[in-house]
């Protein structure tokens, strides 16, 4: 890989800096649909949906974020991903999350927050997938 | 030991005994406004990017001054405002503070024709109105030396509800104001007002810098006035939390100052209790001595 051809890429939510780093790739899911960043993207500002947020980095080692909300943007090879809230594999507790999907599929369409189940459906795709890797 | 000397040494007992939680207070409100400016400055990252974007998506959507959350209203008839209080006393002015700016504020609105709907943060200030039976558009409490993100998210919402009125834009506020505390460093803090909505954001957009392109050519997804819809209910909660996490900081120093001199009141009622006491106890041996004497003059006599 040729000099200065990985991305920095930085994850902040609205309480701290998350997570900083090079790496090669970001994918993530847009209003759009899905959209894959590799080194010397043209500059992007786009909004995530409530989605996993995969991220490989320099040394190979694939991470994923959950996102809830936010937008991404994309200059010079400078990803910065802004979400409300967020949380890397490690934060979050894998039971918490099942019983919040459990709880969210119960109350079906009648549900008074309907983000729930795909919050909780994104926790888990992130804990279970950081999990296996770690 | 008599009566008197016994009641000074209960009465600085007692002073003692406040001086150890005065001075308990003291502490923790010292190391918490350490912890508060932490999460002050953790949240500057977000803030940054949030202003980048924001700017970038107006510079290229149509007209941004026709943005609900940018315009001004023609008629101005409604205001509402966020009063930062704290929910626990012992914190000197801080609450005090705040209210009077926001009565001062509330004046000011009225005198230009302007009826004022407040929400109110904090414990005091919710019993303020309470009291004196005031209607409030919202009252928030329970987190006021530690706000996380999920509360000023919930006032963000609100405030957003009350401005945009109901379905058909009727009913809702023009103008909103936040009633925060300052914190300029540990001995100073400042009350200040800032008006939140309609958003001032605009001005500052359009000045492109040396390059002559103030940002770069962003591909925006869905479109620049989508992402704008999105970003700007967003820099309304950001703002909300930085009021909220800088007057948390301005609340524990208010509350380490005032536990500082109760305590520094506390030694000096205990100096001054303490000489009384000796006063009294000298007294007493100079009496019983004179007892005794006068008592052996009268039996030699």
């Amino acid at each position: 890989m040729a000099e200065g051809s990985t991305l920095e890429v930085a994850v902040v939510s609205a309480e701290r800096l998350l997570w900083q780093g090079e790496a090669k790739s970001v994918v993530a899911k847009t209003s759009e649909g899905e959209i894959g960043i590799l080194p010397g993207h043209e500059p992007v500002l786009a909004l995530l949906l409530e989605s996993p947020l995969r991220i490989e980095e320099s040394d190979g080692n694939k991470m994923m974020v959950a996102v809830h909300g936010g937008f991404f943007s994309v200059d010079s090879n400078k990803v910065n991903v802004i979400a409300e809230v967020a949380e890397l594999a490690e934060d979050i507790d894998l039971e918490r999350a099942q019983t919040a999907l459990s709880r969210a599929q119960a109350a079906g369409d009648e549900t008074e927050d309907p983000s729930a189940l795909k919050r909780a459906e994104t926790r888990i795709t992130v804990a279970g997938t950081g999990k296996g890797l770690s | 030991m008599g009566a008197q000397l016994r009641v000074f040494r209960r009465r600085i007992r007692s002073v003692q005994a406040t001086k150890k939680i005065t001075k308990a207070m003291e502490l923790i409100a010292s190391s918490r406004i350490v912890k508060a400016q932490q999460r002050l400055d953790a949240s500057m990252p977000y803030l940054t990017q949030l202003v980048d974007a924001v700017s970038a998506a107006a510079s290229h959507a149509s007209d941004v001054s026709k943005h609900p959350l940018t315009a001004t209203a023609d008629k101005q008839e409604r205001a509402a405002v966020l009063i930062i209080t704290a929910d626990r006393g012992l914190a000197g002015a801080y609450s005090t503070n705040s209210i009077k700016e926001g009565e001062a504020l509330t004046r000011n609105l009225n005198d230009k024709g302007m009826t004022v709907l407040p929400f109110v943060v904090g414990r005091k200030g919710v019993s303020y109105y309470r009291f004196r039976g005031r209607e409030t558009g919202g009252e928030y409490t329970g987190f006021t030396d530690q706000p996380s993100y999920a509360d000023a998210k919930r006032i963000g919402e609100d405030l957003l509800t009350a401005f945009h009125g109901d379905e058909n834009q009727e009913g809702g506020v023009d103008e909103i104001h936040v009633i925060y505390t300052h914190f300029v460093n540990m001995g100073t803090q400042e009350t200040r007002v800032r008006r939140i909505l309609p958003l001032e954001v605009v001005d500052e957009v359009i000045e492109p810098n040396e390059s002559g392109m103030p940002f770069p050519l962003y591909e925006f997804e869905p479109s620049p006035e989508g992402v704008l819809d999105a970003l700007l209910p967003r820099y309304i909660e950001q703002m909300v939390y930085l009021s909220l996490l800088t007057s948390a900081a301005s609340e524990h120093a208010a509350r380490r100052r005032a536990m500082k001199s109760a305590t520094d009141n506390a030694e000096e009622l205990i100096r001054s209790l303490t000489r009384q006491a000796n006063q009294a106890r000298q007294a007493e041996i100079t009496q019983e001595i004179s007892e005794i004497v006068g008592g052996a003059d009268a039996l030699s006599a």
